[in-house]
Order: structure tokens, then sequence, then C-alpha cells
């Protein structure tokens, strides 16, 4: 089984650190990964992406044009990658200030309020790990278990009394995405 | 070997460079490869490494001769416009015999171009960059893994040979992120005794001298000599590169480094609608592994080289197999990489071509 993913969002919304994180979470299952940041201009400003690939093969490619999931935190973002998402494919994206949302009837669209979320619960920086929770429920990609023991490593030591808000907001991503029915 | 790691190529080539029993880095900072740098400045100073920021890449370079002739294992790194500043101080330890580790992690060009992935540099690190008649040894890695392997393999290579080597990677290979394993390396099992290194004049020998300059011609031409003697032996005997499911193929892409990821997928996508392809990748770039590919030209239809750059690699594609079967070309240019499925247009154009002359010809 191969699961190809896309992340992109504005610089520092945390697409960067959630496929890093999904990508340890696929190491710790024993699986193939890579993960290939966006690091060029878009970085600097505009938006930030990068593909994941978690295999149970040995991976060709870590680069590719069309994706099993992609995740789109801002408008730019969904109006550059709506059209690579496979398929039968999930498109996965936060509806704060979007104002032209995807049309696609071939794919399941799964528009979360994770900002919002991220507000309520008094921490904007884990927007991030909301949508990760959501993408979890939905793709079965990795476990829960698996995605804390990952955090531990990709967050610095000096973060990791953050551990226990990072679990609530993964929860709170799994609960909505079961919530809500696929559009 | 240790536990499985997972980091970006740029950190675990110095890590490895580290694990390889590297005494000293000289470089200067530019994207996309700072993280060497960066990585060695912090982890390399704490386990004994000299790292030094040096004031531009024509500094590194010189200071890079000098800790080679010291006797030092030494290395620096660099991107494409960096690399170029390199250019002289690299053609004088070519021709003074020295041992180091060059590592160009390559952007698009020309010029200061972009900072984006790209093969460009092929004909600079392959065909000479620098002046007058020298080599180095290439090695193209393909993934995190080998970025790290093969830094083991240069340090080694380049000591007994006393040769400069080049590993020519990308942007994408520095700052991806893949498993990575270091293997089982002590560098006091790969000391190679270096009685040419000035370390300081003993009674018992002649003062060591290291120095690219000869005045008499008829020693020029000697030291010439001994040097293509030397790219002989290198290309007899250490030629490497990795072949996929040409067993059966009937059309061969030939691609290195990153383009040979994309290639690779490419030959599981056209397999599976039935056209039977395979791949050949060079892992060393120079020297250039012409026997296999000339030994597949005599099997295959036709060959498509797929490269991030204009079509560098294709005049050794096309020198190896010397018009024996249709050699084609595919690339991107400045920075954009190739994407599998524009790789699988390119072959089938190819394979479409191929019917059309048959029927033709019929």
């Amino acid at each position: 089984m191969e699961h190809e993913l896309l992340a992109a969002g504005f610089g520092g919304q945390g697409v960067l650190s959630m496929g890093m994180t999904l990508a340890y979470a696929g190491v710790l299952e024993g699986k193939e990964i890579s993960w290939m940041p966006s690091y060029g201009p878009e970085m600097r400003g505009g938006t930030a992406n990068c593909i994941v690939i978690i295999s149970d093969s040995k991976i060709s490619s870590p680069i590719i044009t069309a994706f099993d999931t992609v995740v789109a935190l801002n408008q730019p973002s969904l109006d550059k990658f709506e059209l690579a998402v496979k398929p039968g494919g999930l498109l996965v994206y936060d509806t704060t200030g979007i104002v032209k949302p995807p049309t696609r009837a071939d794919i399941t669209l799964l528009p979360l309020p994770a900002s919002e979320e991220a507000l309520k619960m008094k921490n904007s920086r884990i927007m991030n790990m909301i949508v990760l929770g959501a993408l979890l429920a939905r793709t079965r990609v990795v476990g829960l278990a698996t995605v804390m023991e990952a955090l531990k490593k990709v967050l610095p030591e000096r973060y990791h009394h953050l551990l226990p808000v990072n679990e609530q907001a993964l929860r709170r991503g799994m609960e909505l995405a079961e919530q809500l029915q696929p559009a | 070997m240790s536990d499985i790691e997972i980091m970006k190529g740029n950190e675990a080539l110095a890590e490895a460079a580290i694990r390889a029993g590297c005494r000293a880095y000289f470089g200067y900072p530019i994207t996309p490869q700072s993280e060497i740098l960066e990585y060695l400045a912090d982890e390399g100073r704490r386990r004994g490494m000299i790292v030094l920021q040096a004031e531009s890449e024509v500094a590194s370079i010189n200071m890079v001769y000098g800790a080679a002739g010291a006797g030092a294992r030494v290395m620096t790194s660099s991107s494409s416009p960096g690399v170029s500043l390199m250019m002289e101080g690299i053609s004088y330890i070519a021709s003074a015999e020295l041992p180091c580790l060059l590592v160009n992690v390559s952007r698009g060009g020309p010029g200061l171009g972009t900072i984006q992935p790209s093969q460009g540099d092929y004909f600079q690190a392959v065909k000479g960059g620098g002046h007058g008649d020298y080599r180095l040894i290439v090695l193209a890695p393909s993934s995190v893994q080998e970025m790290a392997d093969f830094v083991y393999r240069a340090f080694d290579l380049a000591d007994k040979y006393r040769a400069p080597v080049m590993i020519l990677a990308d942007g994408a290979l520095g700052q991806m992120m893949e498993k990575v394993r270091f293997p089982d390396y002590d560098p006091a099992e790969h000391v190679v005794p270096k009685p040419w290194a000035t370390t300081g004049k003993t009674p018992d020998r002649a003062r060591n001298i290291i120095t690219s300059l000869h005045i008499e011609t008829e020693q020029m031409e000697q030291i010439n000599i001994r040097l293509q003697d030397k790219y002989r032996l290198i290309a007899e005997r250490e030629t490497r590169w990795e072949e996929v499911q040409t067993a059966d193929a009937e059309w061969l892409i030939v691609a290195y480094g990153l383009a040979a990821r994309i290639a690779h997928r490419a030959v599981d996508l056209v397999r599976a609608r039935g056209i039977r392809a395979g791949l050949l990748r060079p892992i060393t770039l120079f020297p250039y592994p012409s026997k296999p590919l000339a030994a597949l030209a005599g099997r295959v239809r036709g060959m498509l080289t797929v490269e991030m750059n204009a079509g560098q690699m294709v005049e050794d594609v096309r020198l190896a197999v010397n018009g024996r079967v249709p050699v084609s070309f595919y690339g991107r240019m400045g920075g954009i990489i190739p994407s599998p499925d524009e790789v699988v247009s390119a072959l089938q154009k190819m394979v479409a071509q191929d019917v059309l002359t048959e029927t033709e010809a019929n």
C-alpha cells in the first residue's frame, strides 16, 4: 500500500512539520517514507508545501503530481492543488478565509473549521494538529499512538510540555472528521 | 549497523562525513546546501572536527588544498555558482594529486540562477570545469541513504587514488528527508599512508613539495601521462551503475540522481501499460558506465535519456552506443523537475515513432 499526500498552506501554519510528523509516524510503523519540502521562493512569504509518501515498499519518485490526499490550509493552496487530488481521493481544507470552495464531485471534500477550533482551544499553533487528526480519522494512514510517538521526535525537547495539548488537538480533529458528513 | 534515522540529504551527508573521519571542513553558505555547514559547525565541531566558514568559496577550496596537502581527510561543499568559483582551486588540487571530497548540491543556472534542483552542472563536474586535462571521480547519489553512503566511498577513493572526488547531488536530494542507516565504518581501518604529505621534514627524507607548477614541459608532460594512466585505472576498476528491469527491456531510460528516481516511477507506469522498459542509472558519472550501455544497445530498440538540464549526459550515452540505437532526450531546465508522467509521454512518443518507422520500412 502506498499513500501519497501533499500539504500546503502559508508559511507558519505548520504544513511542513505536519508532514514531517506523518513521515516519522510512518517510519515508526515500519514503512518507507519520503518527505519532500518546497524550499524555494514560495516558502519565503507565499505558500509552503511538502509531499509525503508513506509506502509498504521502496519509494521510486519522491516527486509526483497526483495525490491520494491533499491538505490545503489557504485559498492559494486550494486553487493550486484541487486538481492534483486523484479521482476518489480526499481534499481536506481549512474553511477560514476560503471564499471560493472546491467544486470537484469525484473526490471527497472535508471542509474543516480548524483555525476556529484552534482559537476555541486558545492556541492557534495547534491548528495543523487538528487537521492531522481529521486526516488520521479519514485515511487511517497511521495510528494516533504512533503520531504521538512521532511528535516526541519532531518537537524539540523544550516543547515536550506541549505534547498533551497536541494530543487534544489531534483528538479534536478526529472528532470533527467523524461528525462532518463527507460533502 | 546503527538505528534508522530520518534526515535531510544534506544532514545525512554531513553526519557521514563526521563518521568517515573527516578532520576538516571549509565552506561558505549557499542554498540549497547550507545545512551541511550548519550541521558540521555544530555536530562536527563538538565531535572534534575543524569547521571553518571561510570568507569565500575561493578561500574555502584553497584551504582544502592546504589541509589535503598536510594529509588530512578534508572536504568542502557548495552549490552551483559557488562551485564555479572553486574551479581554479579544483584544477590545482587535481594537478597536485590531493585527495579530498567536493560536494555540489546543485541548483538551476546558468548564472546565479535559482535555488531549485537542477542537473545543469554535469558538464562542469564530468568534463572539467577547471582548466587542463584533469578528471574528478564523480559520484551521483539518488537517495538520502546514498548521500550518506557515498561520503565513505568518496573519501576512500580519494585516498586510494590521490584524487579529488566529487559528490554531485541536487537541491531536492539535499532538502528531502528519507530513512537513513549509517554503516559500520571505523576510520582507523581506512587510513592510507601519505608519505607525500607536508607534515614536517625529518632527517631521513627529502623535503615534500606539493605544487601544480612545473616549468619544465617534459616534466609537465610526465605528470599528465601519470594522471591519464590513473584515470584509465579508475575507469577499469571503479565504474558503478544500477540496472532496473533491464533483463527483458525493449526500451531503456538512462538517468542519474533524482531524475533516475522519477524515471524509475515512469518505468513502473509504462510497464503497467505493456511497454517493456528498463532503467540504467549511472552511479559514477566519471568513470562513465559506457560498457553496460554499449551492451544494452545491442538488445534494446531505443534509449531515452532523462535529465534536469538541456541535455548533457545524453552526449555520453550517444558516445557509448555509437549510433547503434536511437537515443532521445527529455529534460526540464532552470530548476523545474520533470514529472513521471512527462517521462512516460516522452517514452511513448519514442515507441510510437519506432512503430511508425517500422511500418514505413514494411
